[in-house]
């Protein structure tokens, strides 16, 4: 067939196209991910007993701060990534580091004005398990969404697309668990809510590749 | 910001429209570029002219089902070089020619050239379309290829407007996937 005649044909009857089709469908993604992300933490673990009290209240709103934030620069980032080129500005990639950052400066503080005798109970905590494998597995279903979002655009760095959707997917995960988790400690956040959200991270840059391709 | 640049992104915007004469202008320009930039990307794996024109209208195709993901914020030229060289490595991978040899180039590099001695790709759309359902089949052959209305056609198929649409759209996403396929050498 000659392009003369494939241009032809995709040029009649032109459709008008949504300009904001790529940021829309992953908004819509996320939300959705999230609602279930916060279903199976609510109805699969439960509310934590004292939620209601001060110190549960604080700590909650730090996780979610820590969560939301990556949440939210990573999001700006794969509106980008949905787009052919859109990788080639990697400076709105790296604000995502700054929740980490804050996070680990925290620890640190928090670490340096504790006794060292206390140091492993305020890095372990009682559930570091639960919690490392709670946010992968609320992070499953996020995750899915994300990538369908993805698939709707056309990424050309697939596993820096990937990775995105995971860190996403980690953090949305990570915001759903701290309603339930009861660790409260700077260095237990910074561990285990960022390392799981780190691994997230890496289980999306491994998929990217095969599941984006189009 | 080139001359080519200004008037080509003039002509997405109104394409993005649904101006079909700008869309038109568009793909022909376009398709012009990318002969002349995978012409030079393959004969340094020794691939010719055909394959070459495979790979135009396999970009061709992606720009139209992805036009949708264009920011009109963004400069064109780098839009279409990402899905030119997004294709060119699923191409090459396909085929399994080494990605060892093709270079990172600057994104203007897919605007360089203009070559317009096209030659006949290996498929043809109206055989691949036989392989769509029924409803796809009715919708592109109604609307893209006759050039009847959305509503015509829909009368015509047995469809819903928007179903006419969803059908045209799948079946264009289908198509490209057979050619995809069709041009595993």
């Amino acid at each position: 067939m000659k392009t003369d005649d494939l241009v032809a044909f995709l040029s009649t009857n032109l459709e008008p196209v949504d300009r904001k089709a790529v940021v829309r469908t992953l908004y819509v993604a996320i939300a959705a991910g999230s609602i279930v992300a916060f279903g199976v933490a609510v109805v699969g673990l439960g509310f934590r007993a004292d939620l209601m009290t001060a110190r549960a209240l604080m700590f909650l709103a730090i996780k979610l701060a820590f969560a939301i934030g990556i949440v939210g620069f990573a999001l700006l980032y794969l509106t980008r990534l949905a787009r052919p080129g859109g990788e080639r500005k990697i400076s709105h990639g790296l604000l995502v580091v700054v929740p980490f950052l804050v996070i680990m400066a925290l620890a640190a503080i928090s670490l340096g004005s504790a006794p060292q005798s206390h140091w492993e109970s305020m890095i372990v905590g009682d559930e570091w398990l639960e919690c490392l494998l709670s946010i992968p597995v609320i992070a499953i279903v996020p995750f899915a969404v994300s990538i369908w979002a993805v698939r709707k655009g056309a990424p050309t760095n697939l596993s820096r697309a990937g990775a995105f959707a995971g860190l996403i997917a980690g953090g949305v995960s990570a915001m759903a668990y701290a309603l339930h988790c009861m660790d409260d400690s700077l260095p237990f956040i910074a561990v285990w809510y960022g390392g799981t959200i780190v691994l997230c991270t890496l289980a999306g840059a491994a998929l990217g590749p095969r599941l984006l391709r189009w | 910001m080139t001359t080519l640049e200004i008037e080509l992104k003039a002509l997405m915007l109104a394409s993005l429209d649904g101006n079909a004469a700008s869309y038109r202008s568009l793909l022909d320009q376009l398709s012009r570029r990318l002969r002349s930039y995978y012409k030079a990307k393959l004969v340094t794996v020794g691939k010719g002219k055909v394959e070459a024109e495979d790979l135009v209208q396999e970009a061709v195709l992606a720009i139209h089902l992805k036009r949708h993901t264009y920011d009109p914020r963004e400069p064109l030229t780098p839009w279409v070089h990402a899905i030119a060289r997004y294709k060119l490595i699923d191409f090459l991978r396909r085929n399994r020619v080494s990605l060892t040899e093709l270079p990172i180039e600057e994104v203007a590099e897919v605007m360089a050239h203009d070559d317009n001695a096209d030659a006949e790709s290996t498929y043809d759309i109206r055989r691949l379309m036989q392989r769509l359902p029924e409803g796809m089949q009715c919708s592109i052959q109604a609307v893209k290829l006759e050039g009847l209305s959305v509503a015509e056609a829909a009368r015509r198929c047995g469809l819903s407007e928007s179903g006419v649409k969803v059908n045209i759209h799948r079946g264009l996403k289908a198509l490209a996937a057979f050619i995809a396929r069709e041009t595993r050498t």
